[in-house]
């Protein structure tokens, strides 16, 4: 296994010492965080949540893929449990939404430290094939469990008034407070990857058995880095189930973990900007797809297939390349 | 009536016989990933696809030329089959180079557009394939009813599976698979033509996959959805068996079909959860796989 381990060094742009310049890059963000501000003036709210909540999504599970070099296909089960979680919470029980969504992250934390318990007992492709396994065993818990009424999901869930003072049914309150969150779980995933704890995470995505000999306990790191993954992409669940208004099976099933893939790897594996801009093409295609009757999947299925084929390294990644002359490997 | 455990024993038997048809599947789809596996080291997740096509190829054989169920036995296969030397030829050899996920990611995205293309002309709603004639009805055995075509499903696939391992473990062509696996380059300087085995190596697990559709397709309805529900098990059949051994991956999916089977009969609420349940509790005891080399 080692052998694959190391190869997991060509799955990503080696991004952070090579970065091509700084101070343009911070104004670029800058300019990104601006653009956003301004965005709801100009396009439909409801739509640039949408793209928001699986641009965080998407940047969760780069935490995992990017960072530690693990391809889960199970993340559905985070980003829909929490959605159900928060959804429950918040409909059933009265409880605020800001209540509602720390009790949506907790519980994908919780599901997150079950699923990487049994997966990273395995590592490479079996690891991905676990996390789908345990993922449809989590569909047809969803399926079955009264809580989530079956095929209805949980509809009508009240945005409610955010503590106690903002009342989120107000399309610029709702907007600006998904905007505040999504950028505080990007910041958070920033500082994550920058910290000593994420510099031992690339070192197990670089060189898994190095890691080990170098005395770093990599199962419990692994462990970790799952668990703050499903985290973060059960936050992005609960803004949508607070945002749509409702929770279905639709957020559980693989499709869901497939198309978060599919954004993360558009936009480039191991890069901080390129899951947003993954997920915003992708929610945007689908958006556009949905009027004019040509089947969604396979369209992402093609942008698969071109990606894997292509361009690998994401388009992020390609412009590193790029920018840096780098022809680079595979 | 006999009882057994306070169950019906026709019950019990019944559900046995479904669990062993599962099984089935669940043995020619995971001997099939197994084999492309062992060679290629890609997961193919158009397996599932593959297997979905083979039952549309014998639906469609029938409903616009007329070519009934023998003919579309040997067709079918032969379609997928070269379906899948094409796609080996133009995009999974240029990736044997690469991490091994972007294989599983590349067919993961042929799998979506096979299933969307179907899905888009045919709906999502299944399609009856009749049973052939010959292997209509059924016979009573004493003890159970026994429709013949579900008798016929349970030796083809013994008789597919086993020669499918008499093929790699038994003959000149499949030493130099089993070589080719332990060590291409070397295979490659006694002129062998690796690629060219690794072409047919996809071709073959790929056929597996068509032939299992086909001999699914009058059980079950033909659906563009039919294969990507099985797939995902056949991934836990895989992880329970360890990829490293045919046999291993044979003997792993007619146990946990019956497991499924017998499940049903005592606890049917979790007769879907307990293949998973089962690959957790290996996770846990033997993180290798049943009959895993690999760890």
């Amino acid at each position: 296994m080692a052998e694959e381990t190391s190869d997991m060094a060509e799955l990503t742009l080696r991004e952070a010492s090579a970065n091509p310049s700084p101070r343009l890059e911070w104004v670029l963000v800058g300019l990104g965080i601006l653009a956003l501000l301004a965005a709801p003036f100009f396009v439909y709210p409801i739509f640039l949540m949408k793209m928001l909540c699986f641009a965080l999504f998407a940047c969760a599970f780069n935490l995992l893929l990017g960072y530690t070099g693990l391809l889960s296909f199970g993340h559905a089960t985070f980003f829909g449990g929490a959605a159900y979680f928060t959804a429950h919470a918040v409909k059933v029980w009265g409880w605020p939404p800001e209540a509602g969504i720390l009790l949506g992250m907790a519980g994908a934390a919780l599901l997150g430290l079950v699923m990487g318990f049994f997966a990273i007992r395995r590592q490479g492709i079996y690891f991905a094939m676990i996390t789908l396994a345990l993922s449809q065993m989590f569909f047809f818990f969803c399926v079955q469990a009264p809580f989530t009424q079956g095929e209805d999901g949980i509809q009508g869930v009240p945005r409610g008034v955010l503590f106690g003072v903002l009342d989120l049914n107000a399309p610029m309150n709702i907007y600006y407070f998904v905007l505040a969150v999504v950028l505080a779980g990007v910041f958070a995933i920033w500082r994550i990857v920058n910290s000593p704890f994420g510099m031992i995470l690339r070192s197990i995505r670089e060189n898994e058995n190095r890691a080990i000999s170098l005395g770093y306990s990599v199962a419990s790191y692994k462990l970790g880095a799952f668990v703050m993954s499903a985290a973060l992409a059960g936050l992005a669940g609960s803004l949508k189930a607070i945002v749509f208004q409702f929770a279905t099976l639709t957020d559980v099933t693989w499709q869901m973990s497939g198309e978060v893939i599919l954004m993360t790897l558009l936009g480039g594996i191991g890069t901080m900007v390129g899951p947003i801009i993954g997920a915003s093409l992708v929610v945007g295609l689908e958006n556009t797809l949905a009027t004019s009757g040509f089947p969604v999947t396979i369209a992402t299925g093609l942008i698969f297939m071109v990606c894997v084929l292509v361009f690998r390294r994401g388009i992020v990644g390609e412009v590193y390349a790029r920018v840096l002359g780098r022809a680079g490997k595979g | 009536m006999t009882m057994i455990f306070g169950i019906p024993v026709q019950a019990l038997l019944g559900q046995l016989l479904v669990g062993l048809i599962n099984g089935s599947f669940y043995a020619m789809l995971s001997l099939g990933l197994a084999v492309i596996f062992g060679l290629l080291r890609v997961i193919n997740f158009a397996h599932g696809a593959q297997y979905m096509l083979g039952a549309f190829v014998g639906y469609l054989l029938f409903t616009h030329l007329g070519i009934g169920y023998w003919p579309a036995l040997i067709l079918a296969p032969l379609i997928v089959g070269l379906f899948g030397v094409v796609v080996e030829r133009l995009a999974l050899s240029r990736l044997y180079d690469t991490d091994p996920l972007y294989g599983l990611l590349f067919t993961f995205g042929l799998a979506l557009v096979l299933e969307g293309i179907f899905r888009y002309y045919y709906g999502v709603s299944g399609n009856p394939y009749a049973v052939p004639p010959l292997l209509a009805g059924g016979t009573n055995l004493g003890f159970m009813f026994l429709p013949i075509y579900r008798g016929w499903v349970v030796v083809a696939s013994l008789v597919v599976c086993f020669g499918t391992w008499a093929l790699i473990e038994k003959t000149r062509l499949g030493s130099y698979l089993r070589a080719a696996t332990e060590n291409p380059r070397l295979v490659q300087a006694f002129g062998v033509n690796v690629p060219l085995l690794l072409t047919l190596t996809y071709g073959l697990g790929s056929a597996l996959a068509g032939l299992a559709g086909i001999l699914a397709a009058p059980i079950y309805q033909v659906s563009p959805l039919m294969g990507s529900d099985l797939i995902i098990v056949v991934f836990a059949v895989v992880v329970v068996g360890g990829m490293g051994s045919i046999l291993g991956a044979i003997v792993t999916g007619y146990m946990l079909g019956l497991a499924e089977g017998l499940t049903k009969v005592f606890y049917p609420e979790a007769s879907n959860l307990v293949v998973f349940v089962i690959m957790a509790i290996v996770l846990l005891v033997r993180p290798a796989g049943l009959f895993g080399r690999d760890a």
